[in-house]
């Protein structure tokens, strides 16, 4: 056709393109430039048919590109020509039979509803449950599929003739939001408790209680939150005294502007914060910052969101005050999303609840993410993310459909179809009943969701990872296979995949600091350097195992791995003979675990980079007897830390063992006493060990890449959400010339494992 | 002591510590064989129960018993358990060559004294002793008979949601007391091994609760596996209380220095019941009343919710699952 004539193509759009409002859309750019044509959903994509001119046509294909919605992602389009068209442009509905996918997670409030909320001319003014189709409820008011209302937990509220209107209008950006709503005919508010109702202003009365120390139960999005005054000392102490939760860290709401007061956020991290997702942002808490000390204890940094629907924006503006928005649970358990669980669960901690009657379809915990290595990087994926699929790599088209059961802790599955991998949301630790009932339910959503018809599932090496006996019990009852996954392999494998690694790029070296996972060799293992592809994996070297006296037991008492490394490293003479450590152990039954070890009885041994920072931890008196969630040794020993930076590394030793590279800290301990017994300052202390470690396994993973060819590192792994640490490491990498892969949408943490499970057997069902 | 088959020394060793130690059964002289009369039997009740069990423990001795009496309360208490009253019992040794006949004195007397405890005989048995090595020290199997009460039928998949869990009184002790025993763990507890015939204590807690559903002794595995293999057996929900297991002091602590979870933990004079909910109170009281049910509580209920799994309410006031394991209580902490 040539150039500057008019002619007529079809348009294809794919990617996220559905439940968006890309229809909508298309239509008034169709509109704007004066196109001739119709759009419709097909499948997992739109179809445009266009007419006009040559150059407008070509403009219209790259705004359908720049000026996407928000929500949207535009992976590829495609052009070819066509018959011309009617005149006029019109949207084309559904027909029956089409296939709708492609469900989209929870969007942030978008300026236009919060301009909205605040104009007292507007409809919708003060209205908490306003929202359009860049914003609003979507996975967790879905109960089925296709998305549009009557398959949302809006089904009972009927469309109030205004909303209709806007419902129905192709101009209007309510046009098929399925969440549509008004005051007239969408849900409602209301304070329990705490007094006579205010009916009239249930948000202005729950902003009272709020300023007056109270602690509230807010019904969200996801789920319930337990809100209080986070600038007022006796509110959050009594919130944590009742939650029974005295250290782990509260998460922070607080607007834009406040936030900035509290925390020190770069360019960067307020575009993380003001994303759609709107996650939990971990940030430098500012000195001095107007907070109540009790926040978070010990720590030098805040997680911190910014408020993400209408109610929040109107709460925190009548409040006038960041507010503590901490998960409503008991203590240990799953975050509670039903109203009669709430009023159950939550009556002992909270003085009112501020409650609304739309129901939540499905729990979704607040996403959390910190930046680190230059990019922000999910800790959790919960609220905002889920059910983004992830992209993998191209060579994994052909894959079949896999189901991947994940770890034992801060569980998620995973589904793969072709070469896309849908990481579901955290479910929790599966040692919860109701974890385990909300995992059982998320297995049945995501399957059906998203038509998913697994072939293999995968497990973990764990036979008593309830997802693994779960997995068993699936694929028993289906007639599938089951692909055991080496805990630390799906780790790695996981940061490979996110990061584009082909298959047919062969292996990579990879570097897993971790907790602790089942090894092949029947010991468990938790730091280890790998050679590995997505099907199979060697360990190169290992950090040197100790007992792990009472199993479990020392991951929650960190002085037992701090015992199992100095007897290792210095001998049980010189423990004993020190004053310090002396001290450290007194009243401990350190010769019972001597004693335990010595038998073999209920002491696995373990090679583990998390149980080591707890044992550093518990040398510098940085952790408790006994810790009251996990990851709080190393986050206490990484938050003095940052303040030394830049001090000399601490030693380890490598030497060859058992076709190894045995990674020896016998050095690090006999320095860290050294330095003790000086008295060195704790934080440089504590940075020496970070910068250590990672120049020990920085160094290793570069002599392996020598040995074997190879120029690319991935790593991955709980203990790398140190962002110190991973920096550190990263950095010593590169400057060996390897490329670095680190995970980034995908959690370091057990969070990810089912991603990586499921590229592993992917890889190993595929010729 | 030296091995052979079936000579003079052997002859020597059965005729010297066996009859002489179960004399009170009046066996002799020695047939292949026990009889018994099948009319007397049936007086008792309807059917006759069977089991087997092997016995290996180290150390042979420990606080509060010994194998000789593990052997014969574990295949007491297995057929008591059923339902059944015990009547009879064999007994084969397997001795290593070296064993003190001192020691096997030792272990003879106390399954004698058991089987007295119990009121059933030891009708027949089979010595061999094999060469170092071949064996550890001592085993011994045990094989019992025993008669069901007619009308009675209890078994692991009877039980209902609504129903009651007792127990007969303090959990671990027996696991905890081998562990203690096996070697110095430098504690100065000595928790005693809770061997002891359950038959006696049965028959009341039968008198007390005729629409019982199920027993089981909780020995391997502990209580944990006895209420997992009954929730999936029963197809019900089991909702235990962490606050009333009935548990001592000093084996919590054991437990907490070990990594131990205590519900894990061999019991070998402890039953786990299932009762309808409006007979669980004259069961509880039977049970306290007889000297082996003192510490008998109720620890928990069946629900109908979540078939198959058993969920424990927390001293914390929050919930676990509590499930079978397969591994070796490897860590499950990431
Ligand atoms: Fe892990
Ligand atoms: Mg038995
Ligand atoms: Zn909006
Ligand atoms: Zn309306």
């Amino acid at each position: 056709m040539p150039n500057g004539k008019g002619g007529a193509e079809q348009i294809e759009v794919c990617g996220i393109v559905q439940g968006v409002g890309f229809r909508p859309f298309v239509y008034r750019l169709a509109a704007r430039l004066g196109l001739d044509g119709d759009v419709r959903n097909a499948g997992d994509r739109v179809i445009i048919h266009a007419s006009g001119p040559r150059a407008v046509l070509d403009a219209f294909a790259a705004a359908l590109l720049a000026e996407a919605p928000v929500l949207a992602r535009v992976e590829a389009i495609t052009r070819r020509p066509a018959a011309v068209p009617e005149p006029g442009f019109r949207i084309i509905e559904s027909g029956a039979g089409t296939v709708s996918v492609g469900v989209v997670p929870d969007v942030a409030t978008c300026p236009a509803c919060r301009a909205e909320i605040a104009d007292p001319a507007a409809r919708r003014h003060r209205y908490a449950f306003t929202n359009c189709t860049d914003c609003g409820p979507r996975f967790s008011i879905v109960t089925g599929l296709p998305y549009d209302r009557p398959a949302t937990t809006m089904a009972g509220f009927a469309m109030c003739p205004a909303c209709r209107a806007e419902y129905e209008d192709p101009a209007d950006r309510r046009f098929h939001a399925q969440p549509i709503a008004c005051p007239d005919c969408g849900p409602r508010l209301w304070v329990e408790g705490a007094g006579a109702p205010a009916e009239a202003n249930p948000i202005g009365h729950a902003a009272a209680l709020l300023r007056a120390g109270r602690i509230l139960a807010v019904k969200g999005l996801g789920g319930f939150h337990i809100a209080c005054d986070a600038t007022c000392e006796t509110a959050v102490a009594e919130l944590r005294a009742r939650k029974h939760r005295p250290t782990k860290p509260l998460a922070v709401m607080a607007d834009l502007a406040t936030a900035h007061g509290l925390c020190t956020i770069s360019a960067d991290e307020d575009a993380a914060l003001l994303h759609p997702s709107a996650p939990i942002l971990l940030l430098p808490l500012k000195q001095g910052a107007p907070l109540a000390s009790g926040i978070a204890p010990g720590q030098h940094h805040l997680g911190l969101m910014l408020p993400y629907t209408p109610l929040h924006h109107l709460l925190l503006a009548e409040t006038g005050r960041p507010l503590v928005m901490t998960s409503g649970n008991r203590s240990g358990e799953p975050q509670i999303f039903r109203d009669d669980a709430a009023r159950d669960g939550l009556a002992g901690i909270v003085d009112a609840f501020l409650m609304h009657d739309r129901p939540i379809a499905r729990r979704l915990d607040d996403s959390v993410a910190r930046t680190a290595a230059g990019a922000p990087r999910v800790m959790r994926r919960g609220r905002g993310l889920a059910p983004v699929p992830l992209p993998l790599p191209q060579d994994f088209a052909g894959a079949p459909p896999v189901l991947a059961m994940g770890g034992e802790l801060k569980n998620a599955l995973c589904l793969t179809h072709g070469s896309k991998a849908l990481l579901s949301h955290h479910l929790g630790d599966l040692d919860e009943p109701a974890t385990g009932d909300a995992y059982e339910i998320a297995l049945a959503d995501y399957t059906a969701l998203f038509t998913h018809r697994p072939q293999v599932v995968a497990v973990d090496l764990h036979p008593d990872y309830r997802a693994t006996r779960l997995g068993e019990a699936v694929a028993l009852a289906r007639g599938l296979v089951v692909e055991r996954v080496q805990h630390h392999h799906a780790h790695v494998a996981g940061a490979m995949a996110e990061n584009g690694w082909r298959r047919a790029n062969g292996p990579v070296v990879g570097i897993a600091l971790d907790g602790l996972g089942l090894g092949e060799d029947g010991t468990v293992w938790g730091a280890e350097v790998l050679v590995c592809d997505y099907r199979t994996s060697r360990r190169a070297a290992r950090l040197s195992p100790i007992p792990l006296a009472g199993g479990d037991a020392a991951s929650r008492e960190p002085w037992r791995v701090l015992l199992a490394h100095l007897d290792r490293a210095l001998g049980p003479a010189a423990v004993a003979g020190d004053p310090h450590l002396a001290s450290l152990f007194a009243g401990k039954p350190v010769a019972t675990l001597r004693a335990m070890v010595g038998r073999g009885l209920n002491a696995p041994s373990a090679s583990s980079a998390g149980r080591l920072f707890d044992a550093v931890a518990a040398l510098l008196r940085l952790a408790p007897d006994r810790l009251s969630h996990e990851g709080e040794a190393a986050m206490a020993l990484e938050a003095v830390a940052v303040t030394e930076a830049g001090t000399p590394p601490y030693p380890f030793a490598l030497r060859p063992e058992a076709g190894l590279t045995e990674i020896d800290p016998a050095p690090l301990w006999q320095a860290l006493m050294q330095d003790l017994h000086a008295g060195r300052n704790r934080g440089a202390m504590a940075a020496a060990f970070h910068t250590g470690l990672a120049d020990v396994f920085a160094t290793v993973a570069a002599h392996t890449a020598t040995a074997e060819g190879l120029a690319t590192v991935a790593v991955s792994g709980g203990v790398f959400q140190n962002a110190l640490l991973l920096e550190e490491t990263a950095r010593r990498l590169r400057r060996h010339g390897l490329t670095v892969l680190v995970p980034a949408q995908v959690p370091a943490n057990d969070g990810g494992l089912a991603f990586g499970q499921a590229v592993v057997t992917a890889a190993r069902h595929m010729g | 002591m030296a091995h052979g088959g079936g000579g003079s020394a052997m002859r020597d060793l059965i005729e010297d510590v066996f009859l002489s130690a179960f004399s009170g059964a009046g066996h002799a002289p020695p047939e292949d064989q026990a009889r018994f009369d099948l009319s007397a039997l049936m007086a008792h009740g309807d059917r006759l129960a069977f089991t087997t069990d092997g016995f290996v423990v180290d150390p042979l001795f420990f606080p509060g018993g010994d194998i000789g009496t593990l052997a014969v309360c574990g295949t007491v208490n297995d057929l008591a358990v059923g339902g059944a009253r015990p009547v009879a019992l064999s007994c084969a040794i397997i001795i290593e060559e070296g064993l003190s006949v001192e020691t096997l004195r030792a272990v003879v007397a106390s399954m004698a004294q058991a089987a007295r405890a119990a009121g059933v005989s030891i009708a027949t048995g089979d010595t061999k002793v094999v060469p170092r090595g071949a064996c550890d020290k001592l085993f011994i199997t045990t094989t019992g008979i025993g008669v069901v009460r007619a009308g009675l039928d209890v078994g692991i998949g009877r039980a209902r949601a609504g129903d009651v869990v007792l127990v007969n009184g303090l959990l671990g002790d027996h696991g905890a007391a081998i562990l203690n025993a096996r070697g110095d763990l430098a504690l100065d507890t000595e928790i005693k091994s809770d061997c002891a015939p359950l038959n006696g204590l049965i028959d009341t807690l039968i008198a007390a609760a005729p629409g019982i559903r199920m027993m089981r002794d909780a020995t391997r595995g502990g209580i944990a596996a006895v209420v997992n293999e009954l929730a999936e057996a029963s197809a019900v929900g089991v909702k235990l209380d962490e606050l009333s297991l009935p548990m001592r002091p000093e084996v919590m602590g054991f437990c907490e220095i070990l990594g131990l979870d205590p519900l894990y933990l061999a019991n070998e004079g402890k039953i786990l019941a299932v009762v309808p909910a409006d007979e669980a109170p004259a069961a509880l009281a039977a049970l306290r009343a007889h000297p082996l049910g003192q510490d008998a509580a109720i620890i928990g209920e069946i629900t109908g919710e979540r078939p198959g799994r058993v969920v424990m309410r927390t001293r914390f006031g929050g919930e676990r699952i509590v499930d079978m394991l397969v591994g070796d209580q490897l860590p499950r902490i990431c």
